[in-house]
């Protein structure tokens, strides 16, 4: 007889679970901002951290919040920071630094629609730094995914961002919490902790990397081509995604997040009806699949995007695919009158309606 | 010149530059105050054996040129952030003593959220504020801690206050406010100005050693690139406008009421 | 009849790191530097020294290049 050991599980909302899968993954520091739909992650943080030996500041302002998290994070500790894309777009600038000075990072952006792809993708910060970007499509992947993001973003020390949305976050699943074991990774030597003061081999956090007069830095020249190098390592090895029905499919639906949740269940429907249509969803936004989605699309006579916006990952979609010509935008803007909640197009019979119509004008 | 056999017998009462500072030589202009600043925290640090237990972080300005020549643990941060990355630090390593170091350009016009908002959480960290009153790391502009009739390479004719606005006098704020443990005012344009401003450096630090909360120090420094002024006159000019009227030593002590208010006596 | 003054300080001055800025001069309380006539190897002016130092430090504690180191002379008998 064997012994079989029961998960633990609780019943929580989106928010709650990524704030205590956070924790389970050792986050010890969390300032936030609050602004709906990202609210709750932080008054769960507000609520809990302390209580798992961390400490959650409510800031006053959503740039010192990014910047303390920076502060936080380079002393060797998880830390992380959060917002809508609205709040997250002020942050833009330190997730840069993040990306520029070698400083894991971990940022919650839980987005209104779908309308925060480019800011997570492409950033708006400067320099030539690359923010890993995942997007889980529901509750449970969105606990694994915050703990496997502290894990990279520490592995490689670059900033990253868990790109989620207000359903999700508001969305009630019993999860499993537990802490997700995975590669040891060596100790952060790196991190910044006063003890070279004074020794003649103290430590400079500087994304021009100058160094020490007795010990010179790599010089920007040098350093920004090695953090190139490092991105371009992260891009071969941590692309992820999944596949639902694409094996010679000849339409391809492309989706992310909570929409890709609608897509995949339109699309299992329409496969039991005998309809070859698949589904290619991007998990990491950057790295984007696109390799994967390549050979995905290999026999697609359509390749329809499905997101929440005016056309965001759908350019990345047309980098990737062997012919671009036949993409087409099946989503669009959609919002209630508020501005901030999803609206009318995020439902099954209307995506199913778009992905019908694409096939009818595309392969028919 | 002094010759050898005269030095074999002398006793050194003042190295040139504590150990701290890893070289003597640096980019800042002829009679800029910034180093003799720089030094006075240095020299401080080590009086007080802070070795091994000290992060700076640091704005961006002329301070931060100097910032290869430090041997501390440091974050050169976003323009005006540094407060805020010193709380996510000092939070994270309580038992750290964390000081930022800045110029008016870095906290008073882009980090003035920064700053009011650390010191009115009462962060247990130590700001340095290196005031010329210009931008000087871009050439000697304007900021808002411009006194009014200060030369600036934007204020030629001397800043006025129906064009350019008024300045900020963030020590006089922040004395003001709870949550603010010390506040100092000081100069290093002579000597005198420098001895003072070496004691409260030490008075502030031993504030975030005790736990006591936000400490802060204002040392105006001379800018005479900034100021379109010679070397040998920037002392004489800084009396003239940021020192003019102003208060000095300590500001506020809620550690030690009875030194608030004894300005000029440190 | 001029008095002579005794130095009962002396100071070593590195004359390459010095730019010339003056500040020197005027901090000194004996007024015992002025400014040389020769250039450095950057075309600066720098201080030297004449008698009647008392090593008070003023120079040191004033100098923006690190220039000065201050001693007290042993006491002469």
């Amino acid at each position: 007889m064997s012994t079989v050991t029961k998960p633990t599980k609780s019943l929580c909302s989106g928010s709650e679970a990524i704030a205590r899968s956070a924790m389970a993954a050792g986050l010890r520091f969390y300032a936030g901002y609050p602004m709906a739909p990202s609210t709750d992650i932080l008054e769960t943080f507000t609520r809990e951290l302390a209580h798992a030996d961390g400490v959650c500041i409510n800031v006053e302002t959503e740039i010192e919040g990014v910047n303390m998290a920076l502060g936080a994070a380079m002393t060797g500790f998880r830390a992380a920071t959060g917002s809508t894309g609205q709040g997250v777009a002020l942050m833009q600038e330190a997730i840069a630094e993040a990306g520029l000075h070698e400083t894991p990072l971990v940022v919650f952006t839980v987005g209104r629609m779908q309308q925060d792809y480019f800011q997570s993708t492409r950033g708006g910060g400067w320099g030539d730094y690359r923010t890993i970007c995942m997007a889980p499509k529901d509750v449970p992947e969105a606990v694994e995914l915050t703990q496997l993001l502290f894990h990279l973003t520490d592995k490689y020390r670059v900033p990253g961002i868990l790109l989620t949305d207000g359903i999700l976050a508001r969305t009630q699943v019993s999860v499993d919490l537990s802490p997700i074991e995975f590669e040891p990774l060596p100790e952060k030597t790196w991190a910044l902790d006063g003890a070279g003061t004074g020794t003649g081999h103290s430590k400079s956090y500087w994304t021009f990397a100058g160094g020490k007069a007795n010990n010179p830095g790599l010089g920007p020249q040098t350093h920004w081509v090695n953090l190139a190098e490092k991105f371009e390592v992260i891009a071969r090895n941590e692309p992820r995604w999944e596949e639902v029905h694409t094996e010679g499919a000849e339409t391809l639906i492309v989706a992310f997040g909570t929409a890709a949740a609608f897509v995949e269940h339109v699309v299992r429907d329409l496969n039991a009806e005998g309809v070859r249509v698949g589904m290619f969803r991007p998990i990491t936004l950057w790295p984007f699949p696109g390799d994967q989605l390549e050979a995905a699309a290999e026999s697609a006579k359509a390749i329809g995007v499905f997101e929440l916006n005016a056309g965001q990952m759908i350019d990345d979609v047309k980098l990737n695919v062997p012919n671009r010509k036949l993409v087409r935008p099946i989503g669009g803007i959609s919002v209630d009158d508020s501005g901030i909640n999803i609206g009318e197009l995020l439902d099954a019979p209307a995506v199913r309606a778009r992905i019908e119509l694409l096939i009818e004008e595309m392969t028919q | 010149m002094t010759d050898s056999d005269t030095l074999a017998t002398a006793t050194l009462r003042a190295p040139s530059a504590p150990d701290m500072l890893l070289s003597r030589e640096h980019p800042l202009c002829p009679g800029c105050g910034h180093p003799v600043s720089i030094r006075l925290v240095l020299e401080t640090i080590e009086e007080l054996q802070l070795q091994q237990r000290t992060i700076g972080v640091f704005g961006h300005g002329c301070s931060a040129l100097m910032i290869t020549h430090l041997d501390v643990d440091m974050n050169l941060s976003l323009h005006g952030r540094a407060p805020a990355t010193a709380t996510g630090i000092k939070r994270m390593r309580p038992d750290r003593f964390v000081f930022t170091m800045q110029g008016d350009g870095d906290m008073i016009n882009e980090g003035l959220a920064e700053i009011m908002h650390a010191a009115a959480r009462g962060e247990n960290i130590t700001c340095l504020l290196l005031n010329n009153g210009v931008f000087g790391d871009t050439g000697g502009q304007m900021t808002a801690g411009t006194v009014i009739g200060q030369r600036s390479t934007s204020t030629l004719d001397g800043r006025n206050a129906e064009q350019h606005g008024y300045p900020i006098a963030l020590s006089k704020i922040l004395a003001g406010m709870d949550g603010v443990s010390f506040v100092a005012r000081t100069t290093v344009s002579d000597a005198a100005g420098v001895s003072r401003t070496k004691r409260l450096l030490k008075r502030a630090f031993e504030h975030q050693l005790a736990g006591h909360g936000f400490s802060l120090v204002e040392i105006l420094t001379m800018c005479p690139t900034g100021w379109v002024t010679a070397a040998s006159e920037g002392p004489g000019y800084l009396g003239e406008t940021l020192g003019h009227e102003s208060e000095f030593g300590v500001l506020r002590d809620t550690w030690d009421p009875a030194a608030a208010g004894a300005a000029g006596s440190e | 009849m001029t008095r002579e003054r005794r130095a009962t300080g002396t100071v070593t001055i590195d004359v390459e790191g010095c730019k010339g800025c003056e500040l020197c001069i005027a901090a000194c309380p004996p007024s015992v530097l002025s400014m040389s006539t020769a250039l450095n190897e950057s075309g600066f002016r720098y201080p030297e020294l004449s008698d009647g130092c008392t090593g008070c430090t003023a120079c040191q504690l004033i100098c923006p290049d690190y220039v000065f180191e201050v001693y007290r002379l042993a006491p002469t008998t």
